[in-house]
């Protein structure tokens, strides 16, 4: 049975395109057939962070309005041949998106596919509704401050609320807190919130701690998930949570700064 | 000396408040009868009946077919000491005359009551989501019981008491006409007795609230001392002020 994850987080900037190319790698990678789409009409990314700017023809928009099939839109990743692309329209806005298209070409991906992630818009409005309205998962992003905090908790109220499943009377979402930007030094100074402190205004199940990390960024620039950069902090992290989310138990890392964890191993 | 009225800024507030008043139900329209019956009424507790208030109500006798003459009956009512103060279940007929008597028209039964409630729910329910699980038909005064986070944006309402296992979130917003109960961290915004319900309490288990408020006397945040944030507490009125207190917890 084929599952539609929703990367979302309300607030913008706070990491749902690095997570969602990063997760359908992660799935992939390990021998799931999935779908990454782009629900950012109008400022679509996720091309760029995926690498495959070039190979655009068609877009999620074309399929919606069946001037394309889904085949035509799907982009085959260049670095997994079971990771396909389902790019956003540039020079469209959020308004070509319907419920009952964007229904449509979830219920055709659902065919072929095990797992559909959904890369949604910052905001609550039409993009970010229609990203959420059909998940079965949903991964939250949030940064360890106030305001992201509060718009994920905001987030939250309209996934229990105004899905389908909501909407439906069945059962609800499964909720996943995905912590990003993540500076054990800088909680230490007080000047970011910690894990607990944003697990007891959200309370949420954990699914990883994914820190601040250069090679986001690097990877961001280079057009390859950083998943795929497998020395790096950041990649190992999304690693973790997809074994997570696929059932393993892994014990989360990267919540303690490193010095404290050579003080902890060495006593001093 | 005149004063210009602006220079008054508190001269005068309109305020919301509920209290019981006595209801005469009449099933005859013969008025003779009636003035009988009232003054003995009066006589076996004159202090009770004194200048007391009174609600007419006319829909049992004009649905027996006895239309009653509503200026003579008020004059009757005022003589044996009460005063009237609106009627209900008037016909047209009688529903002008009270207003030429300067009555107020007041509604029925609690069902309209209610009904006018669901109205002005609506009204105020414009924001985005009034959360599907809570709204869906709670008979009226029951105890809605919500066990489900309440999120940032999300507003409960309840017409009777409210009971959240859960936390509420900043941002939130939870209402009842009855009781407030919060066996979590309340820190959203809590609202008993909307309707006016002055006796209305607000009990939690970590007060971190953005505004409590009981029958639309409230506090903000800033307002709420040390001592009580993060406190399990109860919330009462008290000569129209909020007394916040703890509730100690014998573990």
């Amino acid at each position: 049975m084929a599952r539609i994850i929703v990367v979302t987080s309300g607030k913008g900037g706070v990491g749902k395109t690095t997570t969602s190319a990063a997760i359908a790698m992660g799935l992939a990678k390990r021998g799931h057939k999935t779908a990454v789409i782009d629900f950012d009409v109008g400022l679509r990314n996720l091309d760029l962070i995926m690498g495959c700017e070039r190979r655009v023809v068609y877009d999620f928009v074309n399929v919606i309005n069946e001037e394309a099939t889904l085949n035509q839109a799907l982009i085959r990743d260049k670095n997994c041949n079971l990771l396909y692309i389902l790019p956003a329209s540039q020079t469209r806005d959020k308004d070509a998106l319907s419920q009952e298209g964007v229904g449509r070409v979830l219920d055709e991906l659902k065919k072929d596919f095990k797992y559909i992630v959904c890369d949604s818009p910052a905001g609550i409005e039409k993009g970010a509704h229609l990203a959420m309205y059909f998940a079965d998962d949903a991964f939250v992003v949030t940064n360890p401050e106030v305001s992201s905090v509060r718009d994920s908790d905001r987030m939250l109220g309209l996934l229990a609320s105004k899905s389908r499943r909501a909407e439906q009377n069945e059962e609800p979402i499964n909720e996943f807190l995905l912590l990003t930007r993540y500076s054990p030094d800088r909680v230490k100074l007080g000047e970011m919130l910690s894990v607990d402190d944003v697990q007891d205004i959200l309370s949420l199940h954990l699914l990883g701690v994914i820190p601040e990390s250069k090679s986001v960024l690097n990877a961001s620039n280079s057009g390859t998930p950083v998943i795929l950069d497998e020395k790096s902090d950041a990649g190992q992290a999304y690693a973790d949570i997809v074994a997570r989310y696929l059932g393993e138990d892994r014990p989360h890392r990267f919540i303690e700064d490193k010095k404290g964890f050579f003080r902890k191993l060495f006593g001093g | 000396m005149l004063m210009d009225a602006s220079n008054i800024p508190f001269a005068l507030e309109f305020k919301s408040t509920s209290f019981s008043v006595p209801v005469l139900v009449l099933t005859t329209d013969d008025l003779d009868v009636i003035e009988q019956k009232l003054q003995e009424k009066v006589r076996k507790a004159p202090e009770f009946f004194k200048h007391s208030p009174l609600i007419l109500d006319l829909q049992e006798a004009n649905n027996q077919g006895c239309l009653i003459d509503l200026i003579e009956l008020a004059g009757i009512i005022r003589k044996a000491g009460l005063f009237p103060i609106g009627i209900r279940g008037g016909n047209a007929q009688q529903n002008k005359q009270a207003l030429e008597l300067q009555l107020p028209i007041h509604s029925i039964s609690s069902r309209d009551a209610a009904l006018l409630d669901e109205k002005k729910q609506d009204t105020a329910s414009q924001e985005p989501e009034v959360n599907t699980h809570a709204s869906s038909n709670i008979a009226l005064a029951a105890t809605t019981l919500i066990t489900y986070p309440i999120r940032s944006g999300q507003r409960i309402y309840a017409k009777g008491d409210l009971v959240v296992l859960t936390q509420v979130s900043a941002g939130a917003e939870i209402i009842a006409e009855g009781n407030i109960h919060v066996y979590n961290s309340l820190r959203g915004r809590a609202l008993a007795g909307v309707q006016g319900d002055v006796e209305a309490r607000i009990f939690c288990f970590d007060l971190q609230a953005e505004l409590i408020s009981i029958a639309g006397n409230y506090k903000i945040s800033e307002d709420l001392g040390d001592s009580v944030k993060g406190k399990a507490v109860q919330v009462y009125l008290q000569d129209q002020a909020l007394i916040i207190k703890d509730i100690e917890l014998h573990h």
